[in-house]
């Protein structure tokens, strides 16, 4: 009996300092945090969001933005972002989870990669491992400064510009310094693709 | 994706710089909230709203009877609101959680373990993700940490049944330790790209005619503090590889530091409330070596970039991010597996064969290098135990621990903590490659299969949380079996060590003599090292020969 008491009144005290605590730390401090996110970092607080040049929101400097058909064949007039295990979905960010020696992903490797060479026209050796590789979170912006340098031509051609003005394009999205040190030099897809329809003669 | 030795090194350099910068004065800062016996105003006021009587301290049974009811009302809670988060406000249009979902899910953030068995972006809204689930990160990671508080008291005193007070510890340690830390933790990310809303953005990008949601939810708070409480449950599916979760190597890097800052912490922390700091130095140093040999080995097999879907892309890529590069992400895996944390920057169903072994193997080692928030820190100590039982054999003498006998009572309790978690997990994985039904949630073949059953078996006892996610564990099945794991896993080991601390607090403390075994220094730290590693090797050897070793060796 004692102990069944003891017990009971645990579980009140137990179920009154989870109350309380869920009060404090998951009402007041997210909304502490939120408020110093608004009131000091709106931008990055938001969610990065960039606009184009008349002032709407376009994309998120963070997330991947590709249009694709059905098949997964992303646009040929813009840089292709990596390939995606949830098709560049924003509401299901994943990977692909297959093994380092699974049979299925090494097809998909082989394929992309004379996929990616034929459409380039490069040669298949000159495909870095990033094109033919599914990112971790599906959702990556971010591309080698060697996958970036095959593209240039076919994005210059459909967008008529010249192949120099989009490689310093790729230049100025290209990640330097000490996060391209520590992390490595990549260069960012969505906003490069939105500087490209900027400088891109109107049709 | 090339493996940078130069941005390797000066990583781990940084990190190793930082850690010894802040383990002192955070250690100091530690010891004063476990001793200290002053209560504010708002704590004594929160004191009286919940009931808690301040002043009294608990035997070691109603400290450990405390600890459980906490959970089981965290877990109770925690399951029905899932259930219930139809008709609940902040669900983002979200239906309740089904309920095995909802079970092991509870369980899951209650154990400190966060396995997500759900897609969060397409299960839980905003409701569930702050007020539940950030919840327990807190609360969960505070537990642990009191439970190591309880045993530390139970080595320094002498002839008492008194450990202290459960709900005074969690409250100290949840409002004087984690919050302050979190919201550091979280203002840091706000500015390195991290975001902080309640809405989605819709954005269109015109001249390419797409249109886009951009997610909106309090990241920035729940990730502060699924990092540093070494939780692991991402408020996105692709957890720390996400950019709303880790938009840039530095945050990662700053990831990884607030991973390892409170466990490697509290060993400067025990030193100083056993009075003996070389105690503390010898456990931390012992902690820092098994995490230095592991990244350096965890880099070499980042840098190997084995197996046949690898090398036909040209190198790692694979379930990695751009930004991160595959130096950053080997030292992420590497401390998220030696302790329970279990967030990932790279999706480990994808990393070299050895690296898969090196990230079960690091969990299979007790998680102690440096651990979770607390439990690593009792791991360690319940391993120092043995070594001194061993030394003690050598010699030939009773084994002492920091002036305490270790008896047959303190050592079949140590000797159970050491068997329970490979118990757990050697059971449940052998079980389970028995059922054909539940190996066909692991869809690999061969031994990269067997090593998804493993890992999510080894992750669950262990309270890890990180996966091959490959496998589907959303099914009656796997999710009932894997919550018990992790009960187990959690629970079992807190009852040993509040029982080994009941047990060594009511004890004098008898002088050291010549014959004493010291606990510190060289000799005895490489003794516990030996220990630690050889009791894990000859635990999991023959599993992991049948999962990565097997895979990694047969070309």
């Amino acid at each position: 009996m004692n102990t069944l008491s003891g017990y009971l009144r645990q579980a009140g005290t137990a179920l009154r300092f989870l109350l309380l605590a869920t009060v404090v730390l998951g009402l007041l401090y997210p909304l502490v945090i939120f408020g110093i996110g608004q009131a000091v970092v709106p931008f990055q607080a938001n969610g990065s969001i960039v606009k184009d040049p008349a002032g709407n929101p376009a994309a998120s400097a963070l997330i991947a933005q590709v249009s694709a058909d059905n098949s997964g064949t992303q646009n040929p007039a813009w840089f292709h972002a990596r390939p995606s295990a949830g098709k560049w979905d924003t509401s299901n960010s994943s990977a692909s989870n297959l093994g380092p020696n699974d049979s299925k992903l090494l097809d998909a490797v082989k394929a992309a990669r004379t996929a990616i060479a034929a459409a380039e026209g490069v040669k298949e050796s000159d495909v870095p491992a990033d094109a033919v590789t599914a990112s971790g979170s599906g959702l990556d912006p971010q591309i080698s400064v060697a996958y970036a340098r095959i593209q240039v031509p076919r994005v210059a051609k459909a967008h008529g510009l010249s192949p120099e003005a989009v490689q310093a394009m790729v230049d100025r999205r290209t990640v330097t310094g000490l996060e391209a040190f520590w992390g490595q030099p990549s260069v960012n897809v969505t906003e490069l693709n939105l500087d490209v329809a900027a400088a891109a003669p109107a049709k | 994706m090339v493996f940078s030795v130069a941005s390797f090194i000066t990583q781990v350099a940084v990190l190793l710089l930082l850690l010894v910068l802040v383990h002192k004065p955070l250690g100091i800062y530690l010891a004063r909230v476990f001793e200290g016996t002053k209560s504010t105003r708002v704590e004594r006021v929160f004191y009286r709203l919940a009931g808690v009587d301040r002043n009294t301290e608990q035997s070691w049974a109603i400290y450990l009877r405390s600890v459980l009811v906490f959970s089981s009302i965290s877990i109770l809670v925690v399951f029905l609101l899932q259930r219930l988060q139809g008709v609940l406000p902040g669900n983002n249009s979200l239906p309740g959680v089904d309920p095995w979902t909802a079970m092991n899910t509870a369980i899951s953030f209650a154990t400190n373990t966060n396995w997500q068995v759900y897609t969060p972006e397409a299960t839980m809204g905003i409701f569930v993700q702050m007020c539940l689930l950030a919840v327990q990160n807190f609360l969960s990671a505070a537990v642990g940490i009191v439970v190591v508080v309880a045993l530390i008291r139970g080595i320094a005193r002498t002839r008492t049944d008194r450990l202290g007070n459960f709900w005074v510890d969690l409250a100290r340690t949840s409002f004087r330790v984690l919050l302050p830390m979190a919201a550091i933790a979280a203002i840091v990310m706000l500015i390195g790209g991290v975001e902080q809303t309640f809405w989605s953005t819709d954005v269109t990008n015109q001249a390419a005619g797409i249109t886009q949601t951009i997610p909106g939810g309090p990241v920035a708070s729940q990730e502060a503090i699924k990092i540093l409480g070494t939780n692991g449950g991402g408020y996105f599916n692709a957890n720390s590889a996400h950019p709303f979760e880790n938009p840039n190597v530095f945050i990662s890097l700053f990831q990884v530091f607030l991973i390892l800052l409170i466990p490697s912490a509290l060993p400067y922390a025990y030193g100083r409330m056993v009075g003996d700091q070389r105690q503390g130095y010898t456990v931390a140093a012992v902690m820092g070596t098994l995490w230095l040999a592991s990244t350096v080995l965890m880099g070499w097999a980042f840098a190997g970039a084995e197996g046949t879907a690898t090398a036909a892309a040209g190198g790692l890529g694979e379930g990695f991010e751009q930004r991160f590069g595959a130096a950053q992400s080997s030292i992420f895996a590497t401390a998220t597996t030696l302790t329970s944390t279990g967030a990932i920057n790279v999706a480990h169903d994808s990393i070299p064969p050895m690296a898969g072994g090196i990230t079960m193997l690091n969990m299979m080692l007790g998680e102690v290098a440096p651990g979770g928030t607390g439990s690593g820190l009792y791991g360690l100590l319940i391993l120092a135990i043995v070594s001194v039982f061993i030394a003690g054999l050598m010699v030939g003498r009773t084994p002492e621990f920091l002036g305490k006998k270790i008896g047959p009572r303190e050592m079949k309790l140590t000797a159970m903590y050491i068997l329970v978690t490979p118990t757990i997990v050697l059971a449940t994985a052998g079980v389970t490659v028995l059922l054909p039904d539940a190996m066909a949630n692991a869809p690999a073949s061969g031994p990269h299969q067997f090593s998804e059953v493993l890992y999510a078996f080894t992750s669950a006892a262990n309270n890890n949380g990180s996966a091959f996610a490959g496998i589907t564990s959303s099914g009656p099945y796997l999710s009932s079996v894997i919550g018990v794991a992790m009960l187990l896993g959690r629970f079992l080991p807190m009852v040993l060590v509040l029982a080994l601390a009941g047990s060594l607090a009511k004890q004098p403390k008898i002088p050291a003599s010549s014959g004493t075994v010291p606990t510190h220094g060289w000799l005895f730290g490489s003794l516990l090292l030996s220990v630690t590693v050889i009791m894990t090797a000859l635990s999991y050897f023959p599993a992991l020969s049948l999962g990565p070793l097997a895979e990694g060796l047969l070309k």
